[in-house]
């Protein structure tokens, strides 16, 4: 298998660069489950609030909602770029 | 009280309809009373899969409306007598079911049946969601490619929320993954998303694994569920796969790939006769 390997040359396989991509992509979605209709909506208007002080990327922004029995935690990290 | 399955995957042509007919047809074979429902408003296939296109009268948007009777719109199989076809509309749009009117249907037919099987249109609207919503255990198809993968993980999550399980917090739908189209030969190329990969990934339990197979067409060519033809390799993985959701402990075939030269190893020639 090896020689065989050599012969078609070292590349990486494609279908494990595709399961590292769906695990990526799939703990992504999941972290968004259950999450209220408005979420996505919300985090992109918060983005554009926060953009209007700050210059931050789009992926800098990260919104999570946590819910116990009486009260629900709205949580917001947001990466500031580096002061230069 | 009937058990309500449906055939899902949010990926369009992944192979619900043809698996959606498959189990159907070897529930029925296996002594089940059965009903196979096409909720594809607007784009009805289930009905040539079956080979039952030219009896059809009613549909289910018409029974939804009133205009014929439950009776007057199923259609019995030709092959086996317990076995029933609800068609899907081909004038109307998806707007023309109701969620009322959809669980009038299935409330009716589970007086009846043993088992309901819903085939959902693709996608993850309004369609889709009707198709699932009154379902107690779902056969989630997913193709070994990664477009596929990331639909049914969109399904698993609606499935979990916006079911009529998930809304009473009932028992959640129950879940099986049915890997189909898959190529063992692609899969030792690594080429291929293996089954365990897959598996791991959506972290559901595998149903069943179906082949990339030539029966396929030729059943479709001829109306007649892959099932039937129990020399095939799909068929013979679809048998599996009804006998494993009445809950039989069946191993996996189909999974290694056919001995092959060196030199179709080396060129990665993958066909799979
Ligand atoms: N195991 C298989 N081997 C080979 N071809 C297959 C297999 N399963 C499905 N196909 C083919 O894939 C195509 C799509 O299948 P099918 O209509 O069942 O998919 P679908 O998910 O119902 O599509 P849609 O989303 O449009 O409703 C058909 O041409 C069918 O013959
Ligand atoms: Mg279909």
């Amino acid at each position: 298998m090896r020689l065989l390997d050599f012969l078609k040359g070292e590349r990486k396989k494609s279908a494990s660069v595709a399961k590292e991509r769906l695990q990526i992509i799939v703990a992504h979605q999941r972290g968004h489950r259950g999450q209220p209709d408005y979420m996505p909506m919300l985090e992109q208007e918060l983005l554009e609030v926060i953009r209007r002080y700050v210059q931050v990327e789009q992926d800098a922004i990260n919104i999570s909602l946590d819910s116990d029995n009486d009260c629900s935690v709205l949580e917001l990290n947001v990466t500031l770029p580096n002061r230069g | 009280m009937a058990k309500i399955i449906v055939v899902t995957s949010g990926k369009g042509g992944v192979g619900k309809t043809t698996s959606a007919a498959a189990i159907a047809t070897g529930l029925a074979l296996r002594g089940n009373k059965t009903v196979v429902i096409d909720f594809d408003v607007g784009l009805r296939n289930l009905d040539l899969i079956m080979g039952c296109e030219r009896r059809v009268v009613y549909d289910l948007v018409n029974v939804i409306q009133g205009e014929a009777g439950l009776n007057q719109a199923l259609i019995r199989d030709k092959r086996s007598e317990n076995l029933h076809i609800l068609p899907a509309s081909q004038t109307r749009d998806k707007d023309a079911l109701t969620l009322e009117g959809v669980e009038k249907v299935l409330g009716d037919l589970s007086e009846d049946f043993d088992y309901i099987i819903c085939d959902s249109p693709a996608g993850i609207e309004r369609g889709a969601q009707l198709a699932m919503y009154f379902a107690d255990e779902a056969v989630v198809v997913t193709n070994p490619e990664v477009s596929s993968v990331r639909d049914s993980d969109r399904i698993l999550g609606l499935l979990s929320s916006k079911s009529r399980r998930a809304e009473q917090n009932r028992d959640p739908v129950k879940e099986h993954l049915l890997i189909t189209r898959y190529n063992p030969n692609r899969v030792d190329d690594g080429d291929m998303l293996n089954l365990e990969d897959i598996r791991e990934i959506l972290a559901i339990d595998l149903i069943g694994l179906i082949p990339e197979s030539e029966a396929v067409l030729r059943a479709s060519n001829q109306g007649v569920p892959v099932i039937h033809d129990d020399k095939s390799d799909a068929g013979q993985a679809y048998a599996d796969t009804v006998s494993r959701l009445m809950g039989e402990d069946v191993p996996l075939r189909f999974h290694s790939a056919q001995k092959r030269g060196l030199i179709a190893r080396m060129f990665g020639g993958g066909a799979r006769r």
